[in-house]
């Protein structure tokens, strides 16, 4: 059986960003996740948004940690070498109603703490993007732009370099505690851990459960998105809202991605089930005609891909109110840490929960420091972002960085096969291609995808019949056409 | 950086056919860039037959045909790199030279040509672009990848298999799997008529059973890992799919037949004008776009049916191109091209009215007992009579420069 002094349960941005703080210290460190990558629920199914903290209310956890990871992110993005950009947002109403709910949301973020926000006329907001809708708009210099899928990349490697040990395809089915440790049971294994940290998100509720804490009462808002290809992208330079509505939601939306396509969503519904990411016609059909109202090229000749994601909230069941982020470690339930309801602005406020997470740790169990440990990371080096002069260099250096695989994001086989040889060892389709950007762009594939399977089968001398698209039953084929003489 | 009169971008059939006639033109400072380890394009990878009827007067496997070019270069011993990617094209202002760099493993390569010839060929849309709703399995493939994976790889995609899109290459892979022990349900084409040709329908689906369903699309893609199946609906005039008339089809493979888009990236990166409608570069009857010395032939200009239609194209543009470098210019085009509704593009778009050139369109539907006319200054300068023209096939028509005048445009219309 193995042994940890702290499993992480969830590869989500949360987890992923607990276990790189926890790796700041001499502890062994698991992290288990049932996908087989980082980021496969809801960590890369959002906007990418690095939110300023003007929407939530003053004093809950939200609010505080959205400040505090906004205000660090220029330093976190540089020790990650991770894509950021502080673009600033524009709010833009309407009506009357809209301005009162901008300036209420205004005042909020005021007391949250959240600089240098201030109302902008039609004139100034054509001077800030000539694309926006909307009659007048607050400006929020802080916001910006990030890669979720890199960040929690990003996070999980550098745990990984520091000591942390990723275990996927592990579904945690049970634990249970004994005197020192906590026997933690996936449908593979069993694991002893001296401490549990509940990361799991959507599945916290039954994490929670299992640790011993309260099955809290959740539910899924979910939103679908489109994907635009870069085309439109020239014609959105900073992410455009509408006012948000009286609760502090706001309805569909287009946000330049920090790569240069747009995102146009989501829309929010109810949902039940928490593994239902389908895209349905209703809804993809609601966004062209929503979308439409904030982004002027929201066309179907730009459109490259749609998917959706779920914000799985905690909720009162008395009043029906969402409840604030909860983190929770009490001597009831000794050596855990229990995160649930941690949804949307989840990726803004990975960081300052794990450090409140690695706290109660810390405090309890005084670690002692990892003298090792490196918080920078150095991540793939993408062609398509080098000038010239660095080009003929790198190719120099490493002749794969001059074969071209993904036509459409100008990624080369040095990348794909660092990609395959990644930190983590995953080697599913969607992780090359979340590590890369290869397949990400207008064809979808159509010119790499062949030759990324094959790269996948070469370098790590697997059968075709194991390659992954992303899940574990998502085979791709089945066996050869016919038997070579 | 090395000199060259023409810089082809593409060995597929397009590229090479213009550089074998460039070559018998007596141009010889010219380079052939490739991305792939071997010359022939998407040729490559089509194994069946039915390429060369029109240009060789005999039926080749795709790579039969592209062999037949091949050999020609390699006889004439016409210079080409492969496993080079262009990565960027720039024209300078006031010389008008062209630039361009490729990336190889040998470094980034940098050329100065007096004219680039651009034969990228095509992409397929893909199931983002027609965002056709449900979960995301693996299992969901287009036309050309799976053919790509069963030809190229020899990696069987599937075993139970159902085709959205009547387009050519579905219909070749609907045959290609039945022929390797899966069973492919059924083709379903949203439109009311099929988009690829008759002889496809009877040799691909009528000759194996495979039943084609007009007026009907994918709705919903289900299954969480692999495809396990799709929802199929009947749609109105609108497309829309109708209420009541979903069916489940249980699948492993879904493949995607959905439509070829010309990959012009390139193109716009050295400025060249793109028309909406064929999603190619605008050119005269030189095959010249809007940047004077920048030519554009086969799939990357217009879509083509066949490939044989793509080589002669290819040929005319190297005559143009040869015209070109001796005489450092050609005849000015002032003219435009118009079409009414019932057509969806044309090449050329832009005409001297002094020349001959030929004229190659589609309708925009299915039309019995029409003729299509040329008509300039209210003249009919050319027409043709069909029986039957339908969006599959393209309809090429030959224009004498002594019915034109060199003043009006020129007007192309369908009349039933």
């Amino acid at each position: 059986m193995r042994e940890y002094d702290v499993m992480v349960i969830g590869a989500g941005v949360v987890g992923c960003a607990v276990a790189r703080e926890l790796s700041r210290y001499r502890l062994r460190i698991g992290v288990l996740e049932k996908e087989l990558d980082v980021a496969c629920g809801n960590s890369s199914r959002n906007t990418g948004m690095l939110h300023a903290g003007f929407t939530y209310k003053p004093g809950t956890l939200k609010a505080e940690c959205a400040v505090e990871g906004n205000q660090e992110f220029d330093q976190v993005a540089k020790e990650l070498n991770v894509p950021f950009k502080r673009t600033g947002k524009l709010v833009v109403g309407f009506t009357d109603h809209d301005r009162e709910n901008i300036l209420k949301f205004k005042a909020i973020g005021e007391q949250n703490g959240v600089k240098g926000m201030r109302m902008v006329t039609k004139e100034e907001m054509a001077a800030i993007d000539p694309h926006a809708g909307g009659e007048f708009a607050m400006y929020v210099p802080s916001s910006g732009i990030l890669d979720p899928m890199q960040y929690t990349i990003a996070l999980a490697e550098n745990a990984a370099m520091n000591g942390a040990q990723f275990l996927f395809g592990q579904k945690v089915v049970g634990m249970e505690r004994e005197e020192e440790t906590y026997r933690i049971r996936t449908e593979k294994e069993t694991f002893s851990t001296r401490w549990v940290i509940n990361c799991a998100g959507m599945y916290a509720p039954e994490i929670s459960e299992m640790m011993g804490y309260p099955n809290y009462p959740t539910k899924g808002f979910k939103g679908e998105y489109f994907i635009l290809d870069k085309k439109a992208g020239k014609y959105l330079g900073i992410p455009v809202y509408p006012a948000p509505n009286d609760n502090g939601g706001f309805m569909t939306h287009a946000t330049p991605t920090v790569d240069g396509n747009v995102l146009v969503g989501p829309d929010s519904y109810v949902t039940e089930d928490r593994e239902d990411y389908a895209v349905t016609k209703e809804h993809l059909d609601g966004l062209i005609a929503d979308g439409r109202k904030m982004f002027d090229h929201m066309e179907p000749q730009y459109f490259i891909r749609n998917f959706a994601g779920i914000r799985w909230k905690r909720y009162d069941p008395e009043t029906g109110a969402i409840l604030d982020f909860l983190l929770e470690a009490d001597d009831g339930h000794p050596r855990t840490v229990n995160l649930v309801g941690i949804e949307s602005p989840g990726i803004t406020c990975a960081l300052p929960l794990a450090r409140r997470a690695v706290k109660k740790l810390v405090e309890k169990e005084q670690p002692e420091a990892n003298e090792a440990f490196q918080p920078n990371r150095p991540g793939i080096r993408r062609f398509s972002e080098m000038t010239e002069e660095e080009k003929k260099a790198a190719i120099q250096e490493d002749r794969d960085y001059g074969e071209i695989v993904c036509r459409c994001e100008t990624v080369t086989r040095a990348e794909i096969r660092q990609a395959i040889h990644n930190p983590l060892g995953v080697h599913t389709v969607t992780g090359i291609k979340n590590r890369t950007r290869a397949t990400m762009g207008r064809c979808q594939g159509g010119y790499c995808e062949t030759r990324i399977t094959h790269m996948i089968e070469e370098e790590l001398g697997v059968a075709p019949e194991d390659v992954r698209y992303s899940k574990e039953g998502g085979y791709m084929f089945m066996g050869k056409v016919r038997e070579e003489q | 950086m090395r000199q060259l009169d023409t810089v082809i971008i593409g060995g597929g059939p397009a590229g090479l056919s213009a550089a074998v006639r460039l070559w018998e033109k007596g141009i010889r400072n010219l380079l052939i860039l490739e991305r792939e380890k071997q010359l022939g394009g998407i040729l490559r990878q089509c194994i069946h037959d039915g390429f060369g009827l029109t240009r060789f007067g005999e039926t080749l496997s795709g790579p039969e045909y592209a062999q037949r070019f091949i050999s020609q270069v390699e006889e004439f011993d016409i210079p080409y790199i492969t496993d080079t990617t262009v990565i960027d094209i720039s024209v300078e202002e006031d010389t008008g030279k062209k630039k361009v760099v490729a990336a190889s493993k040998d470094g980034l390569l940098e050329f100065e040509a007096k004219t680039v010839i651009l034969t990228m060929g095509c992409r397929e849309r893909t199931r983002g672009a027609i965002s056709i709703p449900g979960e995301r399995p693996a299992g969901v493939y287009t036309a050309g990848v799976a053919q790509a994976y069963i030809n190229l790889q020899n990696k069987m995609v599937g075993r139970e298999v159902v085709i959205l899109g009547s387009g050519d290459i579905g219909m070749i892979m609907a045959r290609r799997m039945t022929l390797e022990g899966a069973h492919v349900q059924a083709v379903f084409e949203v439109q009311p008529y099929a988009s690829g040709l008759p002889r496809n329908i009877l040799q691909c689906l009528d000759d194996y059973g495979i039943p084609l369903y007009l007026s009907h699309t994918v709705t919903e893609i289900r299954g969480r890992e692999r495809l396990e199946s799709v929802v199929v609906s009947q749609v109105d005039e609108r497309m829309q799919p109708i209420k009541g008339t979903e069916k489940e089809y249980p699948c492993d493979t879904l493949i995607l037949s959905v439509g070829l888009i010309p990959e012009n990236e390139l193109s716009l990166a050295a400025g060249v004008e793109l028309d909406p409608r064929s999603k190619g570069a605008v050119v005269d009857e030189h095959h010249q776009t809007s940047v004077p010395g920048v030519f554009a032939a086969g799939n990357v200009l217009q879509v083509h049916d066949l490939v044989d239609f793509v080589s002669m194209e290819a040929e005319e543009l190297a005559d143009s191109v040869a015209a070109y470098l001796r005489e450092d210019g050609l005849t000015p085009c002032g003219l435009s091209v118009m079409t009414d509704g019932n057509v969806t593009h044309t090449i050329p778009q832009r005409i001297s009215g002094t020349e001959d050139f030929k004229l190659s369109m589609r309708v925009r539907r299915p039309m019995k007992d029409c003729r299509i006319e040329l008509v300039q200054g209210g003249q009919v300068v050319a027409e043709r009579r069909m029986k039957k023209a339908i969006p599959a096939e393209m309809i090429q028509i030959p224009v004498k420069a002594a019915k034109l005048n060199e003043k009006e445009d020129l007007e192309v219309k369908v009349v039933c």
